[in-house]
């Protein structure tokens, strides 16, 4: 499964891209197709404040609901209203167009880079 | 426990789930697309993780009449009965289809989960009737063809006669050079067809059936759509509607037990007394996205009162809906009910069962 080299990513399976201070956060090819046809996301609203690591929306497939975590602290900037709409980009596109939300943030913590993330994803 | 047509799966790029010590493809590609093939073309199924188990002898009938709440007895030979395996106590240990094949031999297929209760009941509760049970599962695969093209797919591949063959029946029949039991039932809402046939067998007629299929929109289809399908259907699932602490009345399944019928059963006694359920299943219809799902509280008003046994965003209709038990006062449609919904309350209004109908 394709990894993108240009961003980092989470344990729980979350990709994030920092382009001058603002972090745009999706999901991994790996999580979308674990989790099967995505059909409902619940984001942050724009304005609020997330905290790293921390509980910040839902995504729920036909069968199973995940947790999103805050992969930066920071403020909300945008979310994704083309995700919202249609979830299932989050599973035909979840590098591109169905990424989650994007925060200002000062700082990204210690994340996985492409190729610790393939590891995990192979130790199943 | 795998499969004859594990193998099969593996190759079409499945997903797989554990279901009931099963590895069982729990989609191909995607359970949205599956769902909808099998609503507007047909979708194909690997079932083999069921039981089959079979009675032959001249105190088949009796046996069954005896073991099961349904009367077996009644059912014409080529016909099949929904039925249910009961303890003394009128709790459910199974849901099952029991198909009549000749004047004294039946086949029973029996939930994955529950097939070696049903086996070892069936062996004991036949006891001292001129009836032998024979459990089949092992050697048995079975696959399913659901969807409005089922018959359209099927047609040429056999001479059998599919236009009378009716609903709940089935015949032994060739099909693409395989001798087996066609039988026109299944859980999905669907018309289709269901085929058991010895499992070395399996691959070669799935690759069959999936090639013919194809120019009429059939995909393989997975057990989260057939869970979906199933639900839109109204159909209960054995663990989540059912179980032993409910008995059928509690489902609204009243109608397949037969107290009236001739000899004592298993469960008898209890079910005479059973009087009115104290909980009953209804049908609960959500709006925006969020489904209610499995084990979720059922609130009417600030006051818990049921508990949600399964639901999904209904991929057909595009709303939330669910199956839950709530006391027998909030069973009418209409009635205003909400679910928790992982700490949000969310509302949703009681529906008329199924929420889909062909």
């Amino acid at each position: 499964m394709h990894i993108p080299a240009d961003r980092s990513y989470t344990k729980e399976h979350e990709w994030i891209r920092l382009d001058d201070g603002v972090a745009t956060v999706g999901i991994t090819a790996f999580a979308a197709e674990a989790l099967g046809d995505v059909v409902f996301v619940q984001l942050p609203a724009v304005g609020e404040s997330v905290t790293a690591g921390e509980v910040c929306g839902e995504i729920e497939s036909t069968k199973s609901v995940s947790e999103l975590f805050a992969p930066a602290t920071g403020e909300v900037v945008e979310v994704n209203e083309a995700t919202v709409e249609s979830p299932e980009l989050v599973n035909s596109d979840p590098y591109e167009s169905g990424w989650l939300f994007r925060v200002r943030t000062d700082s990204v913590p210690e994340l996985l880079d492409d190729a610790a993330y393939a590891a995990l994803t192979q130790e199943g | 426990m795998k499969t004859p047509l594990h193998d099969v799966h593996a190759e079409l790029g499945a997903s797989f789930t554990d279901f009931a010590g099963w590895q069982m493809p729990v989609r191909y590609t995607s359970e949205l697309a599956e769902h909808r093939a099998v609503r507007e073309a047909a979708g194909l199924f690997d079932l083999s993780h069921m039981g089959e188990i079979e009675l032959t002898g001249p105190g088949a009938a009796a046996a069954l009449d005896h073991a099961f709440v349904g009367r077996l007895s009644a059912v014409t030979p080529g016909r099949a009965r929904y039925t249910m395996l009961c303890a003394p106590d009128g709790g459910v240990l199974d849901d099952l289809v029991v198909y009549r094949l000749a004047e004294e031999r039946y086949l029973v297929v029996a939930n994955a989960g529950n097939a070696a209760v049903v086996s070892r009941e069936l062996t004991a509760r036949a006891e001292g009737f001129e009836a032998e049970v024979t459990d089949r599962s092992a050697e048995t695969a079975l696959i399913a063809v659901q969807g409005p093209n089922a018959a359209a797919i099927l047609g040429p591949l056999t001479d059998a006669d599919l236009t009378g063959l009716k609903y709940y029946a089935s015949m032994p029949a060739t099909v693409s050079g395989h001798e087996l039991l066609l039988a026109r039932t299944g859980y999905t809402g669907e018309d289709g067809f269901e085929l058991f046939l010895p499992a070395a067998e399996a691959p070669a007629l799935w690759r069959k059936l999936a090639a013919a299929g194809r120019e009429h929109g059939l995909l393989p289809a997975g057990l989260a759509c057939r869970d979906t399908l199933r639900l839109e259907a109204g159909m209960p699932l054995y663990g989540n509607e059912l179980g032993p602490e409910l008995t059928p009345f509690h489902a609204n399944l009243g109608r397949v037990v037969k107290l009236d019928k001739p000899g004592d059963f298993v469960g008898k006694v209890a079910l005479e007394r059973a009087g009115d359920p104290d909980r009953v299943l209804v049908g609960l219809k959500g709006s925006g996205r969020r489904a209610p799902r499995h084990g979720y509280r059922v609130l009417h008003g600030d006051d818990a009162v049921g508990e949600v046994t399964s639901g999904a965003l209904s991929p057909t209709l595009g709303y939330p809906i669910a199956m839950a038990y709530v006391p027998p006062a909030l069973r009418e449609p209409g009635t205003a009910l909400s679910v928790d919904i992982r700490g949000r309350v969310e509302p949703v209004e009681v529906v008329a069962l199924p929420f889909y109908q062909r």
